[in-house]
């Protein structure tokens, strides 16, 4: 009984510490319930979104760059279809195999077989490494025939630039190519939308303009499991082409320009006088932007960097010349506007001038005898401007100079790689050489020669102002979203004032302070290359549909000892980097002008004979297309 | 006395198959199927390794349950002692003979399956615990010379398994253990006592852990420390559980899962699994399949006459939830990582195997509710 009671005790105890833990099991079971209420209820959406970052993965697709057009709506840098090869390492049965494979269907180097290894031991195996970029028809129709045996390799086709005019454009597009690290980090828009395969322009426009024409990226969405595989697609989201961005250029005079200048160094540049636009800008030789696309080779990149012609340059822009004498027009403007000289104003020219016991020569050593303005644009004497520029003094020439935009960048911020040249003055020299001006050089400023240095763009830009009757022009390359036709731009320019709408203000637009002055030079222009004994007399047009005026000017490239004056030798006997640059500005058609032009010849002689022959032939196809370009009204506007 | 005691030894197996706790193996049953249908999700909804594995040691396993019920809960009182010192004597095998995996030496090869002795010993304490608080006068419950040898009891099956090493099943036997001795009517306060002194030495406990073990630590106070590395399981584990929301992605949709972003899904991760498909309605319910199990057994528990079956139902019900609850804790980012499997639903044929056993003997305590023993 003793023992049944003790039993029964326990029993008892069994049970009551039973119930204690029972209610504790209670109150975990609530807890843990909470928890999951807390995890699966109130924070759910925090965890779906946490799951979905898990399994989705984006892919960003190269973006489509934008096309660029010429005036016409030509495509000048657009977009072609390309085939490439990629392998995709895990489905590869047998990779050394399929490598030799490879190899002897494309013909692959051995560098390249080495590169695809190393990528290989670099990426995940489900990552495509790309075999090849830029695969060709026939080599593409190959690897599709023997795919069955190529397990692991994919064809795929996708967009990449191209140039279709090849080498006409380059200096004003530039090229696109792959990015380096600073690059994708100088930039935002290309920090973002980055991938790799991806192009970006490394010059001229294509540069520019990058973030208008880089496009957005297509984007594809994948599953992935936790080791990145991907499982399947969930959506493929479109991305937007890049703008596209019409120039003011015409390709079949830059064609031209190019043919013109074949073989030879120098630029040619061709613009509106009233609207600004250019429509040539050409600087020979000229390479092709599409080698660039897939990486250039060695001996590629070495032919272009050694031509000593040294087609890297765009001379239009960043070539400096002494402008010879096409700087006359300006320095007779200037010395009429300071009423230092009429049109009666005469200089007996003898061949040289004495200064100081310093000898400045005449072009023409016999000498032209007495001549006025006319005559000493006419014959291009240095003389009569010697003593000009004597009279006038290097200031006020700088003043005017400057005003027709000689020491200033013509198109501004568009292009990194343009020279503002200089017009010297006497401040600037003391500024920055820390010497007094003298007068010897303020007459061979007068020619055009000594400190004086120009772009093409800049002569053709002063040619351009002196054409419109001394008016201010906004030199152009993009058709903005408000473009002016020529007819307000002329009547805007007459009135006087012209609505800037960069600044939105009324400007004045006068370069001058007598209209009839800027008349003068335009006649003695014509005189120089449409009357007897003119230095271009041989290459003007008669017809008055296509007669231009314009200024010869051979800029010496070194000082002439008297050694070689006494010789007086053949171009050809000189070397070549001894030769004069042979320069031509030119406007046209006289009667009622639209277009003014600079043509520089490197090393070329004389500008008589080897830059305005060069004019002859262009202001021909240049009126031709006149018609053409004013019908061509359909200004789309595009925001730049 | 004698003459019931003669009534109940001869039951007939008519009698038994009639007596078994029908809610109980209704349950278990229902477990069961569901654990088979989650181990096929693990598989990524195809019939695969762990779903035919799970499924042939649940067929051969819930049968031995059966079995185990039809012997009489006096012989299983009987061979109480005798079976804690098998599984003491395996445990010892395993230490020297074990096989050794990840860093730990836990199994033993038995040809058919690899057997992991620490879980065995999970039902082994109860029962020799049970055993001895019932023959236990009331009077000596509190006795220096009991509490030594329970205490004993206790500490050679957990000092082997934490040498093996494996901390969370060390714990859950150490737990099963003083619940037994909790409901043998030891004194509160020495539980107090025990706690304070646990509480003050935990440092000194701490330092005495392996790394890896701190590192487990430190990575439940702050999962985020090291998300890719220690954090990872805990991380993945919440979102899964997370976004699967109020019903869940639906079964075999469980993108933490199946996309492989899930540890040890099979294993100790398999309530993440199966929240992330079913959701907190899902959870919820398997929570009550699981608490009507529990309160089945302590049902069973409070009507047998005898306290050896009364010990062992209330000491199973409290080691089920604390299994049940360690394993949630875990999963939910409530406690540190330690391995423990949750009872049926987690793939591990040890596991599942102590787990029917323990099933087993509580339905033969229910068959011999009646029994009394001396």
């Amino acid at each position: 009984m003793i023992k049944s009671n003790s039993v029964i005790r326990k029993t008892d105890v069994i049970n009551r510490r039973m119930f204690i833990i029972g209610a504790a099991k209670i109150v975990v079971f609530v807890g843990i319930i909470a928890r999951l209420f807390s995890l699966q209820i109130n924070e759910n959406k925090k965890y779906l979104t946490l799951s979905d970052k898990n399994r989705i993965r984006e892919w960003k697709l190269p973006p489509t760059r934008g096309n660029i057009v010429d005036y016409f709506g030509n495509v000048i840098a657009g977009n072609l279809k390309v085939y490439q090869l990629h392998i995709i390492p895990e489905q590869v049965e047998n990779f050394n195999y399929l490598l030799v494979r490879l190899k002897n269907l494309l013909n692959l180097s051995d560098k390249r077989i080495a590169r695809i290894n190393k990528l290989k031991s670099e990426l995940k195996p489900w990552e495509s490494i790309i075999v090849s970029e830029n695969l060709s028809w026939s080599q593409f129709v190959k690897i599709n025939n023997y795919l069955y045996d190529l397990v692991g390799i994919k064809p795929v086709m996708t967009i990449s630039r191209n140039y279709p005019f090849n080498d006409v454009y380059t200096h004003v597009l530039g090229y696109v190519s792959q990015p380096n690290e600073e690059e994708i980090l100088e930039n935002e828009i290309i920090q973002e939308r980055f991938v790799p395969g991806m192009k970006i322009g490394k010059l001229g426009l294509e540069k520019r303009l990058e973030n208008h024409l880089i496009g957005t990226n297509a984007i594809q969405r994948y599953e992935v499991n936790a080791y990145g595989k991907r499982i399947n697609q969930l959506e493929h989201q479109k991305g937007k082409q890049g703008s596209k961005i019409r120039l003011t250029l015409d390709t079949e005079i830059q064609k031209a320009c190019g043919e013109l200048l074949n073989g030879k160094a120098g630029s040619i540049s061709v613009m509106d006088i009233y609207t600004g636009d250019i429509i040539a800008m050409y600087s020979s030789p000229s390479y092709n932007p599409n080698l660039f696309l897939f990486g250039i080779s060695q001996d590629e990149w070495q032919l272009i960097r050694n031509n000593p012609l040294k087609p890297l340059i765009n001379k239009t822009l960043s070539g400096l010349y002494s402008p010879g004498s096409t700087i006359k027009p300006i320095v007779a403007l200037s010395a009429l506007e300071n009423k230092v000289i009429d049109t009666k104003f005469k200089v007996k020219c003898t061949g040289k001038m004495e200064l100081y016991g310093q000898t400045f020569h005449c072009w023409k050593e016999k000498g032209h005898g007495w001549v006025s303005l006319k005559n000493a644009m006419k014959q291009s004497c240095d003389t009569y401007f010697y003593e000009v520029a004597r009279l006038l003094g290097v200031d006020r020439l700088n003043v005017t100079a400057e005003k027709f935009g000689l020491g200033k960048k013509v198109l501004g911020d568009y292009f990194d790689n343009e020279k503002k040249g200089l017009f010297p003055n006497t401040k600037w020299k003391k500024n920055n050489l820390g010497k007094g001006w003298v007068l010897g050089e303020t007459l061979i400023t007068g020619i055009g020669q000594g400190y004086i240095q120009s772009t093409p763009l800049q002569l053709c830009m002063m040619t351009a102002q002196i054409a419109n009757g001394g008016f201010a022009v906004k030199p152009k390359i993009i058709v903005d979203s408000n473009p002016i036709s020529y007819e307000d731009a002329k009547q805007s320019m007459e009135s006087g004032l012209l609505f800037d709408t960069d600044s939105e203000e009324l400007l004045d637009k006068k370069l001058f302070k007598d209209q009839r002055n800027i008349k003068i030079v335009q006649e003695a222009m014509f005189a120089s290359t449409n009357e007897r004994f003119g230095t271009s007399y041989k290459s003007r047009i008669d017809d008055p549909k296509y007669q231009f005026a314009g200024k010869t000017g051979t800029a010496q490239v070194k000082r002439i000892s008297k050694r070689e004056r006494e010789l007086d030798l053949e171009l050809e006997q000189i070397p070549y980097k001894d030769r004069d640059h042979a320069l031509y500005v030119a406007y046209g058609p006289y009667v009622k002008p639209r277009y003014a032009l600079s043509i520089i010849v490197e090393h070329g002689g004389s500008g008589s004979k080897a830059a305005a022959p060069i004019a002859k032939k262009l202001f021909k196809l240049i009126i031709n297309r006149h018609d053409l370009r004013n019908k061509q009204s359909n200004f789309e506007r595009i925001t730049v | 006395m004698f003459q019931h005691d003669r009534l109940n030894n001869e039951i007939s197996l008519f009698q038994k198959i009639k007596n078994l706790d029908y809610i109980l193996v209704i349950s278990v049953i229902l477990l069961s199927l569901l654990s088979v249908f989650v181990m096929y999700s693990t598989d990524g909804g195809e019939i695969l390794f762990h779903t035919k594995n799970h499924f042939v040691k649940l067929a051969v396993f819930f049968p031995l349950m059966i079995f185990v019920a039809f012997f009489n809960i006096k012989f299983w009182h009987n061979f109480s002692y005798i079976i804690y010192f098998i599984v003491i004597l395996l445990l010892i095998y395993v230490s020297f003979f074990g096989i050794k995996s990840s860093g730990s030496q836990r199994w033993m090869d038995l040809y058919l399956f690899v057997l992991q002795p620490s879980e065995l010993m999970k039902v082994a304490i109860i029962m020799c615990l049970a055993k001895y608080y019932h023959r236990l006068k009331i009077e000596n419950v509190n006795s220096f010379t009991s509490i030594i040898i329970v205490l004993s009891i206790i500490l050679i099956p957990t000092i082997f398994v934490i040498s093996q090493p494996d901390l969370g099943t060390s714990i859950l036997i150490a737990l099963s253990g003083l619940i037994i001795l909790w409901l043998g009517g030891m004194k509160i306060k020495y539980f107090i006592y025990s706690f304070i002194t646990f509480l003050i030495s935990l440092p000194f406990i701490i330092s005495f852990l392996k790394p890896y073990q701190k590192l487990r630590i430190l990575t439940f106070l702050d999962p985020d420390r090291d998300p890719l590395g220690a954090g990872y399981q805990i991380i993945q584990s919440k979102i899964a559980i997370g976004s699967g929301g109020l019903n869940g992605k639906g079964f075999l949709k469980g993108t933490q899962s199946y996309l492989d972003f899930l540890p040890e899904k099979h294993t100790d991760f398999i309530f993440t699994l199966f929240s992330e498909e079913f959701g907190f309605i899902g959870s919820v319910g398997l929570l009550i399949l699981y608490i009507i199990i529990i309160f089945r057994i302590i049902r069973i528990g409070s009507i047998s006459r005898s306290n050896f079956a009364k010990l062992f139902c209330f000491g199973y019900a409290f080691a089920i939830f604390i299994y049940i609850v360690v394993n949630l804790s875990m999963v939910l980012g409530l406690l540190p990582i330690v391995g423990s499997p949750l009872p049926i639903m987690s793939y591990g044929g040890s596991s599942m195997l102590a787990t029917m056993i323990g099933f087993g003997i509580v339905l033969s305590a229910k068959i011999n509710h009646k029994q009394m023993i001396a």
